[in-house]
């Protein structure tokens, strides 16, 4: 039979009528059972299978699942029902029920899902932060309430990534960091924000699909590229009405007139002279320290990387244009009697060249994927061959999701895969106090090829009974979450 | 309509799953396949409705046991009274205390009277009543960690022994702890005796106005809890060794109370990855003997 809980709100309270025991739940708790719950003064169920229904008069909006793609249409093509992992209960012995597996008709071919819920020691996130601003050194130590959780790896393009958790802070340390490791872990990947302190470098709080928030200032864009990169796209903008153009970069800081671009458009040197090192003409590494200053820099004061002007090629009334990647640094400065730059107000065709290279900036984000490795035993609750279940990975006969939503399977041994979590249903991940994250998974595949490699044919349930005896529900659209 | 509790077999085929509201049980009986046909469905026949026969007295049942006297009527609720009763005269004990341990119980009672069964139990998150025939015996696993593979201790109770129940409570668990610790585990004649003594010694396991012990009244986190207003251990922070030996031996002293006064048969108490087992005086046979002992310590 369906269970068709209801709820009566008391205060801030509400009664859930699921089960005779008809627990008051306060918001943010659960009840006896730990199945359902008040969020937000909604009655939902947390626990068991939750499952999808694409149906419009739910009124709800539904996380996609497998949108596109080139799979097999026959399988799985946008079915009307998907069944989730989430709540599906661990295949530990005697902890929970063991996982459901589910088969689907669907355009007359049988379809196998087996649902259960992973438990991860090892597993981990990578975050990708979008800012200029320094963050800290490579390989420093990432913390969380003072414990390291992590450390910070590659820069990427306008992007500081950070690779938090892995079984050595979660297991390998003291009883604390594990924990407060597990707890990173998992409100990362339930989209909920973290403060991260890195060694060295700065504090950022980091939500998944939101922007970073550096020393208490919000991040607000991606840079457009890198200072050279910038004076490319914007020389042809720039030219006529400025003599000259300094893009402030961390990495790559450009000079329009030196530049490939300012020389194709015959524009004159200017006689400034950079600080730092050239790369190549108009491009300059290392013009100040890393910072949270200009273009990810230290620095405040723009000038300060500019040596004197060369009296041979520049002339008083010359005009400059600095401006940072992001455009949200800019000054305008022209040559006085003695060379020096002295800072006017912008011209208004100026302010709109720094207008668009803020146009062009996408919003900063933080994103978060989670990376987790479906060991032995969780394979085992799948096939009794747990290789062959590997193997059908591989091969592309069955499709693994982390809570519906689309998983990149890396390859190589073992099924680890990657998932980004703002696809995923609200509150998808647990934990257990070992400590370890509670992710779903589902393999889907076709009921033969579920055969053929030693699936537990005798456990397979039609999706019917499935949607009889749990909770159909549309997904709630949580703010920040794909829909 | 009466309300159907879900009852399915788990993937094994062996062990059945009962599940209706907060109960969850694993049941697994061994004979021969039409006796343990018999046996499961008397178990099933008796799951339905029992969770509401309970929610009937369930007012009772939150309020403080009286050390004697009971208005509760159903043969659970009463079997849960009786097993608090003997500490009710010293501490705050409600029979919900014993609700998983009777119920378990229960279902056993239900599946030995309609089936002669080798051996059979009844685990309901943890709380454990046993059944053995002549002969028979049970390995019993003590996991330090759920995630890993290997046993902590693998315990043998036998038909000899008189162990027939077994229950943790620990500050992990579903329900709420007043004590500190990660889980402690008790063997007793039934699974309902079992269940109170571990609800109390776990409380016991506890360092009175330590710092680093955050503590919420549970009828924030839970409105009709039964403990109302009482401090529950929400978190428990870095414990210097001694620390983690006082309270170990501040619920040791407990069992051993239990264990003198024939409440129960013995206990394992854990806390921070230290464990303290106790047990009855020269206990040569008995489940926890010594040897064992040292193995749970350097777990």
């Amino acid at each position: 039979m369906s269970t068709e809980a209801t709820s009566a709100a008391i205060g801030d309270k509400i009664r859930c009528d699921a089960c005779p025991v008809m627990c008051y739940i306060k918001p943010g708790a659960a009840g006896a059972c730990d199945r359902y719950a008040n969020h937000d003064g909604q009655l939902v169920r947390v626990d068991p299978h939750i499952v999808l229904e694409r149906t419009v008069e739910h009124g709800g909006r539904l996380v996609p699942f497998q949108s596109g793609g080139d799979w097999d249409g026959k399988l799985v093509h946008q079915p009307d029902v998907f069944v989730t992992a989430i709540g599906a209960g661990t295949t530990y012995p005697d902890y929970k029920p063991a996982p459901f597996i589910v088969s689907s008709e669907i355009d007359g071919v049988d379809m196998v899902t087996v649902v259960t819920e992973g438990i991860f020691s090892y597993c981990g996130v990578k975050v990708k932060i979008d800012t200029d601003r320094y963050l800290g050194p490579e390989t420093a130590t990432v913390r969380a309430q003072g414990e390291a959780v992590g450390h910070v790896t590659t820069s990427e393009y306008g992007s500081q990534m950070l690779s938090l958790g892995g079984v050595h802070h979660l297991t390998g340390g003291s009883k604390k960091e594990g924990r407060v490791t597990c707890d990173t872990l998992m409100d990362l990947s339930n989209c909920k924000p973290v403060e991260l302190a890195i060694d060295g470098g700065a504090t950022v709080v980091v939500q998944a699909g939101k922007a970073p928030i550096v020393n208490g200032i919000a991040e607000e864009r991606m840079r457009v590229g890198c200072g050279s990169a910038t004076i490319g796209m914007f020389a042809k903008q720039w030219h006529g009405k400025v003599d000259e153009v300094v893009v402030v970069d961390d990495h790559i800081t450009g000079v329009l007139s030196e530049h490939q671009a300012g020389k194709l458009l015959d524009i004159a040197d200017t006689g400034i002279k950079m600080k730092g090192r050239r790369s190549t003409p108009g491009r300059y590494f290392q013009v100040a320290d890393p910072g949270t200053g200009w273009g990810g820099t230290n620095i405040s004061d723009p000038l300060s990387i500019l040596g004197p002007f060369n009296a041979r090629e520049a002339r008083p009334g010359l005009t400059m244009l600095m401006v940072s990647t992001t455009g949200e640094h800019s000054s305008y400065y022209e040559l006085d009697e003695a060379l020096r730059p002295v800072e006017r107000e912008m011209p208004p065709d100026l302010k709109f060249s720094v207008e668009r290279i803020q146009e062009n900036c996408e919003p900063a984000l933080c994103t978060v994927l989670f990376m987790g490795g479906a060991g032995g035993s969780l394979r085992a609750g799948v096939t009794d061959n747990p290789v062959r279940l590997t193997r059908s990975v591989k091969d592309a006969l069955t499709r693994v999701t982390s809570g519906g939503a689309p998983v990149y399977v890396w390859p190589g041994g073992g099924i680890t895969f990657m998932v980004d979590v703002t696809q995923m249903p609200a509150g998808a991940f647990g934990y257990v106090p070992t400590p370890a994250l509670v992710a779903p998974i589902e393999f889907t595949m076709r009921l033969s090829d579920y055969a053929a490699l030693g699936g537990y044919m005798d456990y397979v349930k039609p999706l019917a009974s499935i949607r009889e005896n749990a909770e159909i529900r549309p997904m709630p659209l949580v703010p920040g979450r794909r829909a | 309509m009466k309300r159907l509790p879900q009852i399915s077999f788990l993937p094994d085929g062996k062990r059945l799953h009962l599940q209706d509201g907060p109960i969850d049980l694993i049941v697994e009986a061994k004979a021969s396949a039409n006796e343990v046909r018999a046996a499961y469905e008397a178990a099933a026949r008796r799951f339905t409705g029992l969770l509401d026969e309970l929610c009937e007295e369930i007012v009772e049942l939150r309020q403080a046991a009286d050390p004697v006297r009971t208005p509760l009527k159903g043969v659970v609720a009463r079997r849960m009274h009786a097993a608090a009763a003997p500490f009710a005269a010293t501490c705050f004990i409600t029979p919900m205390a014993a609700v998983a341990g009777s119920v378990a119980e229960e279902i056993l009672g239900a599946m030995t009277a309609a089936a002669r069964l080798d051996r059979a139990y009844v685990n309901n998150g943890g709380d454990i009543a046993l059944h053995l025939a002549g002969g028979e015996q049970f390995r019993v696993g003590l996991i330090d960690r759920p995630d890993r593979e290997g046993l902590m201790r693998t315990m043998v109770i036998g038909a000899d022994d008189p162990v027939r129940g077994i229950a943790t409570s620990g500050r992990h668990g579903r329900s709420f702890s007043l004590g500190i610790a990660d889980a402690v585990t008790v063997l007793a004649k039934t699974a309902s005796q079992a269940d109170a003594a571990a609800t109390i010694i776990a409380n016991a396991v506890d360092l009175p106005g330590h710092a680093a012990i955050v503590r919420l009244p549970a009828n924030e986190i839970q409105p009709d809890s039964d403990l109302g207003a009482r401090l529950v251990t929400r978190e428990v922070g870095a414990l210097s060794e001694s620390e983690v030996e006082l309270a170990l031996e501040a619920g040791a002293d407990c069992a051993r109370f239990c264990v003198a006064s024939g409440l129960i048969e013995g206990a394992a108490l854990r806390l921070h990855g230290k464990t303290i087992v106790v047990e009855p005086r020269g206990a040569g046979n008995q489940p926890l003997h010594e040897n064992r002992l040292e193995d749970l310590v350097h777990a």
